[in-house]
């Protein structure tokens, strides 16, 4: 085990047949990760169907509904490991109704794979989930262009959908965009060098994944501190101490910054920064810290600590790129709870700017009603300040989810614009 | 310059110690479902963590099913001490004589599902409205759709195709009256991770983890433990072998490998070789290819 192994997350989207379920089946059997027993339970279960050969794709399946109907429903999380790094897969369904999950499992991505059939080229889905990636800011996308082996590997059907890609993508805000040839069924270029293809000079999918900058993906700029709970232990030895605890959102905290507690104002510097293995000089995100102030400040759950050189805003009206979660469209001006960070408020949703058709990314402000799986501009009002940044600035102060108080459902999901 | 990245462990324990705040800060009375297997243990040990210098502020909750292996029992009952936090027993003895289950028939006979409506009967009694537990999503695919946070309705039933969407790191454990929660700190773990972090942290585990000799049976593909509860069958025998477990259960249903691997050092390593899950001696995820959802859907852990 190397000490600076580091984690990724990834997310997985493709339509019903571009092979999405062989990928990962072939990412895990590759390199390793199938143990013995679930291989022998998929080969038994490819006999019953009738399928030649192990269906690598059936190792994906989970729920008892799934394994009948052959579909995938809700995001399922798969892990490998590599010597260089571990990998969190966040497998969504990529059925036209299940945007939700793709929201879902893009919201804690460092990168998004998205499989496009050679044959077939860039299609709706295709958008969409290039949409989606761009949407949620998933900081890398791999474009992978499967079933190379049903186009005879040609290089010509590759640049074609990078072509493709690129033309309908240049709207989109995506940073980082690779393109890889393979074939998912035969193993071409996922964890092994493709020997069909000598005209690509890049790396294989795995080897892309282990090696992409990842560091940078987190907002190491932005000091921001949302208290999660009060430490006030009532121990002898500990009698005074009042610790606030949390998790860095963004950005590095030092021992004697001077720093501002927001909605407050109040500024105070900290006095130390503890972990259960003892104190330390600076924490950054994403370390769950216990922090103390040099001040006797009255802080509590859903106050943010930041520096006081270095500020987000403090605001009741937001304008938010709203994802509908939810069977029971939205009402128009009803209330709902919002969660940002570990503040909660209550907040209205008072205008519906335009939805955006995902197919096209034409905004219409005629048609505003929010349905399931609708994406729409829209204005929200809270009862209190929230301490917001944009989103494409920070994918933790930036974003908010909608709980209907008749259901307790988490019903939209919300970036802040 | 110091680096401003995590590696996987750290970054995963960071994580878990959100979890269990967020658990604290939005429920009354949450437990943690401790059962004194490794999983349970480090779950435990990230809480102690993740509110140091302050006592973990949650009991913990033992299904006892009655069937236990005497160390178990033994190192639950050393930890409480150690921590000083309040230990709650449901027992499966006591759901049987008091006539809420029926002890199953036939061989393959366990207390497995009846674990059910004892931990169901002591989340209502205590009014727990969270129980932490240390599911990790590799353990089994059901497992695989699991939430951090994730809602049990007045029956305990889980409903996995209408689960509450979960995005970015924002948990929704709003409620009705009679509902709870099931929180899953450590979901993003893979038993290999779980393993180093054992060693990392040096963490103390039941003596069972570690290789010994034992009197075992040979039963459905696995060394099942002599007992006062094993009833042998014809053709069966018991022998003695150096073994020990992956997981920790019942008694009667858990079985061991063989092994020489007597140290968390030879254990991670033994671990990063294997070629079977865990789970692959459980007797109780063998009945159907679906038990675990089943189960699960019942309100099991």
């Amino acid at each position: 085990m190397l000490d600076n192994n580091q984690l990724l997350r990834f997310t997985t989207a493709g339509s019903v047949d571009d092979g999405k379920s062989t990928l990962i089946g072939r990412l895990l059997f590759d390199s390793k990760s199938i143990f013995e027993d679930q291989l022998e339970a998929i080969e038994s279960t490819s006999k019953k169907k009738g399928h030649e050969g192990v269906d690598l794709a059936l190792f994906t399946d989970g729920l008892r509904d799934e394994r009948e109907q052959g579909i995938t429903i809700d995001v399922a999380y798969r892990y490998f490991t590599t010597p260089k790094r571990k990998f969190i897969i966040a497998d969504t369904p990529g059925h036209i109704q299940y945007t939700r999950n793709m929201v879902t499992g893009a919201s804690t991505a460092n990168a998004a794979i998205i499989l496009v059939d050679a044959r077939h080229g860039v299609i709706e889905q295709t958008k969409r989930h290039a949409f989606i990636a761009s949407l949620l800011q998933i900081p890398h996308v791999i474009v992978c262009i499967n079933k190379m082996d049903l186009v005879d590997f040609s290089e010509e059907a590759y640049n074609k959908v990078i072509s493709q890609f690129e033309e309908f993508s240049s709207k989109l805000l995506v940073k980082d965009v690779r393109f890889i040839p393979i074939s998912a069924l035969l193993g071409d270029n996922v964890v092994n060098r493709s020997e069909n293809m000598d005209w690509y000079q890049g790396a294989p999918l795995l080897h892309t994944l282990e090696t992409m900058h990842i560091s940078s993906d987190i907002n190491k700029v932005d000091a921001r501190f949302p208290v999660q709970t009060v430490l006030r232990p009532q121990s002898d030895e500990f009698r005074d101490y009042r610790g606030y605890a949390g998790r860095m959102a963004s950005g590095v905290l030092r021992k004697g910054d001077e720093v501002t507690v927001m909605p407050s104002g109040f500024t105070s510097k900290i006095k130390t920064i503890d972990t259960f293995s003892g104190e330390v000089e600076e924490s950054f995100a994403p370390m769950s810290v216990s922090i103390t102030l040099e001040d006797d400040i009255d802080i509590s759950r859903g106050d943010m600590i930041v520096r006081s050189n270095n500020k987000p805003e403090a605001q009741q009206d937001i304008e938010v790129m709203l994802c509908w979660l939810n069977n029971s469209p939205a009402k128009p001006r009803a209330k709902y709870t919002i969660k940002h960070t570990s503040n909660e408020q209550k907040a209205m949703i008072k205008e519906v700017l335009y939805k955006i058709d995902i197919n096209t990314l034409n905004r219409s402000a005629e048609d505003v009603e929010m349905s399931m799986n609708d994406i729409c501009k829209v204005r929200i009002r809270t009862t209190k300040p929230l301490m917001v940044d944009p989103y494409r600035e920070n994918r933790t102060t930036g974003s908010i989810i909608l709980i209907d108080d008749a259901t307790n459902e988490t019903v939209a999901a919300g970036m802040i614009v | 310059m110091s680096k401003y990245y995590l590696n996987y462990l750290d970054e995963l324990e960071s994580e878990a110690i959100f979890v269990l705040r967020e658990v604290w800060a939005q429920f009354q009375n949450p437990v943690i479902l401790f059962s004194g297997g490794k999983d349970s243990i480090v779950v435990t040990h990230l809480a102690r963590k993740a509110f140091y210098p302050s006592k973990i502020p949650f009991a913990l909750m033992h299904v006892d099913t009655g069937h236990n292996f005497p160390e178990t029992i033994k190192f639950r009952d050393d930890l409480i001490d150690s921590l000083g936090v309040r230990l709650i027993v449901g027992s499966v003895q006591e759901s049987i004589d008091q006539g809420r289950v029926a002890e199953e028939k036939g061989k393959n006979a366990t207390r497995n599902a009846l674990q059910i409506t004892t931990l169901l009967d002591a989340i209502e009694s205590n009014k727990v409205d969270c129980a932490i537990g240390g599911g990790r999503r590799d353990e089994e695919k059901a497992r695989a759709k699991e939430r951090f946070f994730s809602h049990r309705d007045d029956f305990g039933q889980w409903d996995p195709k209408n689960q509450r969407p979960e995005l970015w790191n924002l948990f929704n454990g709003k409620q009705f009256e009679g509902e709870h929660f099931r929180v899953f700190p450590i979901s993003n773990w893979t038993e290999m991770d779980v393993w180093n972090y054992i060693k990392r942290e040096n963490i103390q585990i039941p003596s069972l983890y570690f290789a010994h000799e034992r009197e075992v049976v040979w039963r459905s593909n696995s060394w099942i433990p002599n007992s006062e509860f094993l009833k042998l069958d014809e053709g069966e025998e018991v022998v003695t072998k150096k073994i020990r477990f992956r997981t920790l259960g019942d008694i009667t249903i858990t079985g061991g490998i063989e092994s020489d691997a007597d140290t968390v050092e030879k254990i991670a390593q033994e671990v990063s070789a294997m070629r079977q899950t865990e789970r692959g001696n459980r007797s109780d995820d063998k009945r159907s290819e679906t038990a675990m959802e089943d189960r699960k859907k019942q309100g099991y852990f």
